[in-house]
């Protein structure tokens, strides 16, 4: 911290170097359920004013502001309402809920019990990745201290609400992270998008009304409910305020979480996280996981905020920075993604079961060499016919970075026509971990 | 009740229209219509796959892309950024459509999908049974690109894959539109398929262990599960299909290593008397039919329109044939009756109008050896004619015609019985029957018009099924009803003896009832009060509706009962018979006290009224008696009373008794048989006429509406109906029947239409305490669907299909008899005895029910009773549950 750049803020990680900060005493030391004691004596509908004047735009890659969707709820009818915590984390290269909810997993907790009480529900989820099974333990252990501390349960601390949470571990499906495919696999179904509307909002789990909300979004509630909107909104851009978590992965010194307002920018977290490997120049990066269109060097003062990005050809998504120096190819990179989007695709709806295919077939020939005149210009066209067409997101996310990387570095496609990607780029030069670099290919 | 009803005009309408343009085009529309429907209105046809309208909208296939703008609230028109499914969204005020036609965008995006659709679908429409009718196909033709920029490796599967022995699966042509899954699951309920799998996979199948998305059932042996340790078997059954290689084809569903959920209850894979259906919307040729795979090309098959003979329903279907071979049947599309889906019984069980026992020519008695031997139409009438003249002038002749006669023919027979022969010995039902029935035919039946119609049900606020299972025994009904309770418009009540899997699927309420006190639960019901007060309020709610079934006349005070209570609540009633002769030969009178149009016998008028209109006068008149029913007819051609029999299509395994009925055929003096193919009760004829089955001659089928359901004939053949044979049989024995064609029918049926004078009057039976012996227990049965009938023969892979017989018992019962599921149990009746699995079921103790007529539960024949009797139970030798599983 030492260097001159743009200073973190450090809220949702700013226990994290505290004595196990997992636990409910360390959680409450630093001011814990604070936020949660206050609110449960409010209105619930000035809670969703505080929280929709606070700026506060969903951290789970669309940036829809949070506490409008909140206010899409129908009117109470007497029946239940569920708040869903979206934690089923997958997109290649986003990394910052597993961590969050690893090392401090009450303030997810805090901030569903503030946004149940906000929207009127009495039973809150939590839709985990299946494959982390240490943070399921851990969300488990949290819930438990939460409810022998009089914090969640029945009555909560005397004024007569109730609230439950269910800790629910997902089998390990990327569609999941589609709101209503969550939805569907929550009630025990086959994890497929659902035709909308209706929108969760009004008919979603259960066909009840229902929030869904990404694990960071909620987890900033109580940090507002508690610092107040002028704080929050003393972070950030004017369109993008409050603070989040920037993960940067890949050839970066020192790679690792950084929460940071809204609106930093490459070059400042670079600094931060003590620049490119040794010896090596930045080539590309994903500003918020694979599904967002690649940047380049040239992209390095632009604003880390939802409308900078955008402006500038691409989407803030979910923060991850995935950095890439001039040892690898663009094409191998492209390649492993659509071998992830291809695997999965749920397969509901055409263009992305069968594009997805398509384009993996063609990127595979490209990276080996053996590509035909015209693959180019054809992957540009599938993917095209994808962008768009899908039922749901997870098609366009598989288009991106095929689109942005012919975009940027066509001439490393075309040499796809007669070099193999390895001879160009040897795998083992860009490899982070010694271990690996001899198995290359 | 009528009083007080609301005008059913006054329901807003669905006129409130919402006005859209598509490609420049204005059109309004009801509010609510999906833009794929609304472009249909104006001849836009917007080509598509997943989209069915009787499907919910799945917007998977994503072919039916189209570019939409709407007003924003200022009314500027903004078109959305990215083309939209137009079978998912429905129209806007002021919503302005572009298609394929006027969008530049939109044509891309269509022909992009369909490129996708058919880089991993097989070049297999040279000998594909869809290649000719197959929308891909089609739309790749006139949607799609005409090269393919494809040259990678393609997905491949085994193929094909047995979903089960009707239904085959080749899963590389399969474009998993879902159409399969939601029809089992929103319109059949049996949702015996779905998606697996993920994505689209690799061009080796599975990439990571993760299959591709496929559409399949729970099998290990296909879906490739490990590590299920000792006693895995995989599929191994020898089969009559082919693999590409001539290798065996891969067998699904007969694995022994499925769990026991998903088995259905009757202890096999699971299966569905609907699946036909799926491969009929399959808009590809991924669902193929085991008997018409490879038989035909649709191109050259000729196709007519005709009405399914296996019930009384009247659906419509469309027959496909052959140089003179019937190939396939597929479901007619008539939205008043069964809309597009047919059972798979009136799509695949026809071979039986074809197969090698179908009587060609008349059959006479070798003087000699006495053996039936074929003889030329004149000689087998005249000897018929000589015989049966005899036989009524000695003692009579009793008639019996069977359930299963058009219309026409149904009224050849009622006239040649009453002008020809001079008698009322006339009954059609070949089944349990009663006195009491017959009554409450004359009654409320004959002569009714369409009171109770498929449209009735669907806007009945409640249905109560009394001696009726509809998935069994009237799959149109029971579809229309299923559809009708989940759109909750109408709620179910059904008095049976257990809750079926038919009642669950329309979610029916079961009133506990033990086969012979339904009169007694009717008269309950009627009576006010107790835990029936609701039921009974349900009924009195302006469009409610009681079925009976046929099976209710095996119950004395049965019918009584519900015409009681109809009356008692205002709900209407209507009976539903089982065969699709059933409700015209009603209307003709095929009944010992009825002549045609619900003229009762007993009535002078009546009868005047129909001698004038057969041209009967002077001393020839008609016989005032009210004639023998089945039973007597049967008894008294055994005894020599009656000297003669004239029958038509019967099957004695129908006939109530303890063998009576055969043994009464047996002893009858003289004999003429009508038939389609020889039967049990050939070896007993002195003469038979062939007449035509249904292919084979035009005529009409009225439904359990009586709604009349003309067809026309298939195939231009030498055969005659049975109103052709009767008219010329007529003819022989010196008179005139004038049934020769069926313009004279028709003729005749309109002059005896409207008969507005007093029906026969109400049956008036008291409800029978019902007694059980100690250590018996009351039979419970009737007829599923798919069963040991005649008319389903030379079909395998339907039979393949069918539930299993099993017998269901109490736990308590079980109990006793130290019985558990897949135990065998033997049932004994006065003649032999039956044994099958045993599948416990929440049911009253002391009722047993078992299937009618299935393969190994023939119950006239092997236990000599039918509902309603005393059979006694036996533990039978154990076996294993591998073994009961076969």
């Amino acid at each position: 911290m030492t260097q001159t750049a743009a200073p973190l803020a450090p809220v949702l990680s700013d226990i994290w170097d505290a004595d196990k900060p997992w636990t409910l005493r360390t959680y409450s030391d630093h001011h814990g359920y604070e936020a949660w004691k206050h609110a449960i004596r409010q209105e619930p509908a000035s809670i969703v004013e505080v929280v929709k004047n606070s700026g506060l735009r969903g951290r789970g890659g669309a940036g829809f502001p949070t506490g409008l969707k909140w206010s899409f709820l129908p009117p109470p009818d007497g029946g239940p309402r569920y708040l869903v915590v979206n934690a089923d984390e997958s997109e290649p290269g986003t990394c910052k809920d597993i961590p969050l909810l690893m090392a401090n997993p009450h303030s997810l907790i805090e901030g569903m019990a503030i946004t149940s009480f906000a929207i009127g529900s009495n039973h809150a989820f939590i839709y985990l990745r299946g494959e982390v099974v240490h943070v399921y333990r851990r969300l488990l252990a949290a819930v438990r201290e939460a409810r022998e501390a009089g914090l969640l349960g029945t009555n909560i601390l005397g004024t007569g609400y109730d609230l439950e949470i269910t800790v629910h571990a997902g089998a390990g499906a990327y569609i999941c992270g589609e709101e209503t495919a969550l939805l569907d696999s929550l009630e025990g179904r086959r994890g497929q998008p659902r035709l909308k509307p209706p929108f969760p909002a009004v008919a979603g789990l259960y066909a009840r009304p229902t929030v869904v909300n990404n694990v960071e979004s909620i987890a900033s509630v109580p940090g507002i409910i508690r610092g107040g909107i002028d704080w929050f909104s003393s972070m950030g851009t004017e369109k993008s305020k409050g603070h989040g978590f920037f993960s940067l992965s890949g050839h970066v010194t020192r790679p690792g979480q950084y929460e940071a307002p809204l609106g930093i920018t490459l070059r400042e977290l670079l600094e931060l996280a003590g620049g490119i490997r040794d010896g090596h120049q930045l080539k590309f990066w994903t500003p918020g996981g694979s599904s967002t269109p690649i940047f380049t060097a040239e992209h390095l003062d632009t604003p880390l905020d939802f409308d900078s990005v955008a402006a500038a050809g691409s989407m803030l998504g979910t923060r991850a920075l995935q950095i890439f120096d001039e040892t690898v190819s663009v094409v191998r990179c492209v390649t492993r993604w659509l071998d992830f989007y291809s695997h999965e695709s749920c397969g509901k709806c055409t263009p992305c079961r069968e594009g997805t295919y398509w384009l993996r077939a063609v990127l595979h020939r490209l990276e080996a060499g053996k590509g035909e005149e015209g693959d180019v210009d054809l992957l540009v066209d599938v993917a095209n016919n994808i962008e768009g067409r899908s039922f749901c997101a997870l098609g366009d996310a598989a288009a991106t970075p095929v689109k942005s990387g012919i975009k940027y570095f066509r001439e490393e496609f075309e040499q796809g026509m007669h070099t193999p990607a390895w001879e160009l780029f040897p795998y083992g030069a860009n490899a982070l971990f010694t271990e690996l670099a001899g198995a290359a290919r | 009740m009528t009083a007080t009803a609301t005008p059913k005009s006054g329901t807003p309408a669905a006129a409130e229209g919402v006005n859209v343009t598509i490609d420049g085009v204005e059109v309004s529309v009801p509010k609510g219509t999906l833009i794929i429907r609304a472009a249909e209105q104006i001849g836009i046809q917007i080509p598509r796959f997943c989209d069915h309208p009787l499907l919910k909208p799945a917007g998977a296939c994503r072919q039916c892309l189209v570019m939409v703008a709407t007003p924003d609230r200022e009314g500027n028109v903004r078109e959305m950024p990215k083309p939209q499914a137009s079978c998912t969204m429905e129209v806007s005020p002021g919503m302005v459509v572009s298609t394929q036609r006027t969008s530049a965008v939109a044509d891309k995006a269509q022909h992009g999908v369909i490129e996708f659709l058919l880089i991993n679908h097989p070049l297999d429409c040279p000998v594909c049974d869809k290649g000719g009718e197959c929308p891909l196909q089609n739309q790749a033709m006139s949607n799609g690109n005409a090269g393919s920029r494809f040259t990678d490796v393609k997905r491949t599967y085994a193929k094909p894959i047995k979903i089960s022995t009707e239904i085959l699966l080749d899963r590389d042509r399969c474009i998993l539109c879902q159409r399969c899954t939601r029809f089992q699951e929103e319109i059949a309920g049996d949702p015996f398929i779905d998606l697996q799998g993920r994505g689209g996979g690799a061009p080796g199948g599975a990439e990571h262990g993760m299959l591709p998305q496929q559409i399949g059932r729970f099998d290990e042996g296909v879906l490739g599960f490990s590590g299920l340790g000792e006693g895995v078997r995989d599929v191994a059954e020898t089969d009559n299909m082919v693999g590409p290689d001539g290798d065996a084809g891969l067998l699904s569903g007969i694995s022994y290593t499925v769990g026991s959920a998903e088995m259905d209850a009757t202890g096999r894979p699971f299966s569905s008397y609907f699946s036909g259906n799926t491969i009929q919307i399959c808009p590809v040729g991924a669902l193929t039919s085991a008997t018409y795979r490879f038989r035909a090309r649709p191109f050259d098959l000729v196709s007519v329109e005709s009405i399914a003979e296996h019930d009384a329903c009247g659906a419509a279907i469309r027959i496909d044939h052959r140089r003179d071979v019937v190939l396939r049947r597929l479901a007619g599309e008539d939205p008043a009756v069964n809309e597009e889906w047919i059972t798979d019984k009136d799509r695949f069980a026809f071979p039986w109008q074809s197969l090698p026992d179908t009587v060609k020519t008349p059959l006479v008695r070798d003087e000699e050896t006495g053996e039936l031997v074929p003889t030329s139409w004149s000689e087998a009438l005249a000897l018929a004619a000589q015989g049966l003249a005899q036989a009524a002038a000695d003692g009579g002749v009793g008639v019996l015609p069977g359930g299963r006669l058009t219309l026409e023919d149904a009224y050849a027979w009622s006239k040649f019985a009453r002008v020809v022969l001079g008698t009322n010995d006339v009954d059609f039902r070949a089944r349990a029957a009663s006195d009491e029935e017959a009554e409450f035919l004359g009654h409320k039946v004959a002569g009714s018009s369409m009171d109770v119609t498929y449209a009735d049900l669907e806007s009945a606020p409640h249905v109560l099924l009394v001696g009726l299972e509809p998935e069994d025994e009237a799959g149109t009904i029971f579809l229309r009803l299923r559809k009708s309770v989940l759109a909750k418009k109408t709620s179910v009540t059904t008095l049976a003896p257990f809750a079926t899997r038919g009642s669950t699927k329309v979610r029916a309420a079961v009133v506990t009832t033990a086969p012979g006190t339904e009169a007694s639960t009717l008269a309950a019901i009627a009576a006010g009060g107790g835990e029936l007060a609701e039921l009974a309020e349900a009924l009195r709610a302006d469009g409610a509706v009681i079925l009976v079934g046929e099976r209710l006349a095996q119950v004395p005070g049965g019918l009584t009962a519900a015409l009681e209570l109809a009356g008692a609540t205002g709900a209407r009633l209507a009976w539903v018979p089982r065969r699709a002769g059933d409700r015209g030969a009603v209307e003709v009178g095929l009944l010992p006290g009825l002549l045609p149009g619900g003229r009762p016998v007993s009535d002078a008028e009546a009868r005047v009224d129909v001698a004038t209109a057969w041209g009967l006068d002077g001393d020839r008149s008609l016989p005032a008696e009210v004639g023998r029913d089945l039973a007597t007819i049967l008894r008294d051609a055994g005894s020599g009373d009656l000297a003669g029999l004239l029958l038509g299509g019967i099957d004695v395994e129908d006939l109530p008794g303890a063998g009576e009925a055969e043994r009464a055929v047996r002893e009858a003096g003289f004999v003429v048989q009508l038939e389609v193919r020889t039967s049990a009760l050939t070896r007993y004829a002195d003469v038979v006429l062939p007449v035509a089955p249904p292919s084979h001659k035009a005529g009409t089928f009225l439904t359990w509406e009586s709604r009349p359901r003309p067809f026309g004939q298939v195939f231009a053949t030498s055969s005659r109906s049975d109103a052709q044979v009767l008219d010329m049989l007529a003819a022989a024995m010196g008179g005139a029947l004038g049934t020769h064609s069926l313009e004279s029918v028709h003729r005749e049926l309109s002059e005896l239409a409207a008969w507005d004078g007093a029906r026969q009057p109400a049956p008036s039976v008291p409800a029978e305490a019902r007694a059980a012996a100690e250590g018996e227990y009351t039979l419970a049965t009737w007829r599923l669907m798919l069963d040991a009938a005649r008319g389903q023969d030379g079909e395998p892979y339907l039979a393949g299909t069918a539930h299993r017989p099993v017998v269901r018992v109490s736990a308590a019962t079980a109990a006793g008899l130290d019985a558990a599921d897949g135990d065998r149990l033997t049932v004994v009746g006065p003649l032999g005895s039956v044994t099958l699995p045993v599948l416990v079921t929440p049911m009253p103790d002391d009722v047993v029910w078992l299937p009618l007529h299935s393969p190994g539960s023939s119950l006239y024949r092997m236990l000599g009773v039918g509902s309603g009797g005393s059979v006694r139970l036996e533990p039978a030798a154990r076996a294993t549950t591998g073994e009961v599983l076969r």
